[in-house]
């Protein structure tokens, strides 16, 4: 059976075949647990996991020591903020974040604020960026921390995280960056950027799934409480025996990310462009985000006067992501989109695609037309199709709401 | 996400895509949803001198689901009198199509597009029987 077409990166990565070479060992040959410090079997393992921690500090440019092995960025996320509010909680109750954030760090905000925190949700311009000045605004006196995607999931919009961490140095407020869409993605280095804290995954790296770390910076040093409690493993920051498969897994990905990084951008950049030269020959069709600070690996795309899910069935033999409601239990389109002010119309008809380290020229050029295929055959049946080409505007035309 | 087989048949093979003149007396039409919800149908009815409806045409921008609904009832329509294309069902629609949960607001719009259909070409009917009185 042939297989669709994958270009969902963003959702998550093949582990690549070098990084499974390298996994394999750990499982049964050296199966010994890194805690383990009266045998053989343990000191291998923790020399592997020790070993991949410089590796995963190489990739973002610190100090190994300040690496804390997570089970993926979820658990970052929430380990980092309610951390943070937790431990600093006699300097305040604020906690400040954005409307295009992962759920996993506005879900968190969520339930801190139940639990009593303020929690103020940031908008995000058209283009997606975060405003600086709207930023600087919202921190107080006493906000706590500030949490901020380096790149979104779902437009691969880069926000300018050295500007934003000066800005919360200058106001004395922590600074934690959900880095998930990042690694590999962009070069930056820790040990320069006024980050105090950040999310790492490895899965969309071409790592394995399951696990991850965060970043705790020591210079300035940064204290938080722990959320998952038992061991004192992590240096009691994170307990529970470590993963030494996932472990060498995400150390050998992130090597193998800061090897190739330069050369794979440009090639995706290429693939990127092709794809999107080849999409906008339709008419009506709009990139979601700004274009030019963006990772190259993200092109997001409304097709206007298209559904996105049933553009979906459209191009079956193609994985992708829609922002469509249809493809989400909630029937509410995408919120990122929402957010940067996409009408609801235009957030339903939208897809993202994704391209990654496998992805090929011939893979690009048989979306281009599968998805034309489909967009044109979808037009045809579309009413809303008919009255753009009768100069109808749709906005202007009273619907019935169900 | 599964669809079923009838879902993708009307998907890949729809059925009675297409429009009448909105100023045909003959015909009845409905368009109902909204494109911030994600849907919209459009369906249109030429009913004969008898009040039998003689052919059904649509155009749904939409879900699968959705344009499986309209495609199908354009089917059951034709062939029905105006009272019995009305007593068309949204759980007749959603049962035949296999729809899951989800997806039930699918057959609701279509079942509210023929009510539709059927109301405007009754309005229609009557406004020109108005105007031979007056005449």
């Amino acid at each position: 059976m042939n297989r669709p077409i994958y270009l969902d990166y963003a959702a998550t990565t093949p582990v690549d075949p070098r990084v499974v070479g390298k996994m394999m060992p750990w499982l049964f040959d050296n199966f010994g647990n890194p805690a383990s410090r009266s045998h053989a079997y343990g000191w291998a393992a923790e020399e592997a996991v020790e070993l991949a921690r410089e590796q995963v500090a190489a990739l973002v440019g610190a100090d190994p020591r300040s690496i804390v092995w997570t089970s993926g960025a979820t658990e970052s996320n929430n380990l980092a903020i309610k951390g943070a509010m937790q431990f600093h909680a006699g300097r305040g109750k604020h906690v400040v974040t954005v409307k295009t954030e992962h759920k996993s760090v506005l879900d968190t905000v969520r339930e801190l604020e139940r639990a009593g925190c303020d929690v103020t949700v940031l908008d995000v311009q058209d283009n997606g960026l975060l405003d600086l000045d709207v930023f600087r605004a919202a921190l107080r006196p006493d906000t706590v921390i500030a949490s901020v995607m380096f790149v979104n999931n779902e437009t691969g919009v880069i926000q300018d995280i050295a500007a934003l961490g000066a800005i919360c140095r200058e106001k004395g407020v922590l600074f934690h960056v959900d880095g998930a869409q990042a690694t590999g993605k962009v070069p930056f280095s820790l040990d320069e950027l006024p980050v105090d804290l950040m999310s790492l995954s490895a899965h969309k790296t071409y790592g394995p799934k399951g696990i991850g770390a965060l970043y705790v910076s020591r210079k300035p040093r940064v204290r938080i409480d722990a959320i998952i409690h038992g061991g004192g493993h992590e240096r009691g920051m994170r307990s529970g025996t470590l993963a030494t498969h996932q472990i060498v897994g995400m150390g050998e990905a992130y090597w193998l990310a800061r090897e190739n990084m330069g050369s794979e951008n440009e090639r995706i950049r290429s693939l990127r462009d092709r794809l999107m030269n080849g999409l906008m020959a339709l008419d009506q069709v709009f990139v979601n985000g700004d274009l030019e600070q963006r990772v190259p690996h993200n092109l997001n795309l409304s097709f206007n006067f298209v559904e996105g899910e049933s553009l979906l069935m459209g191009m079956k033999d193609v994985a992708v992501s829609s922002g469509s409601a249809c493809t989400s239990a909630s029937l509410e389109p995408s919120y990122v989109l929402r957010a940067m002010g996409r009408s609801d119309e235009l957030a339903h008809s939208s897809i993202r695609f994704s391209i990654g380290r496998f992805t090929t020229q011939q893979e690009v050029d048989a979306v281009i037309e599968k998805v034309s295929t489909a967009v044109n055959k979808l037009r045809e049946l579309s009413p809303l199709w008919d009255m753009h080409n009768e100069g109808i505007d749709l906005a202007t035309v009273q619907w019935a709401s169900h | 996400m599964a669809y079923s087989d009838k879902v993708l048949d009307h998907y890949d093979n729809p059925r009675n895509v297409g429009g009448y003149s909105n100023q045909d007396e003959d015909v009845g039409t409905g368009m109902v949803g909204a494109p911030a919800c994600g849907d919209v149908m459009k369906l249109q009815i030429k009913v004969g001198a008898d009040g039998i409806i003689e052919d059904a045409k649509f155009k749904t921008y939409g879900c699968g689901s959705a344009i499986a609904s309209s495609s199908l009832v354009t089917e059951w329509v034709k062939g029905k009198t105006l009272d019995e294309a009305l007593a068309i069902k949204n759980t007749e629609i959603a049962e035949e199509l296999a729809l899951p949960p989800v997806k039930i607001h699918c057959s609701i719009l279509a079942e509210d597009a023929i009510k539709a259909a059927v109301a405007d070409y009754r309005t229609k009917q009557t406004a020109a029987n108005t105007a031979v009185e007056a005449a």
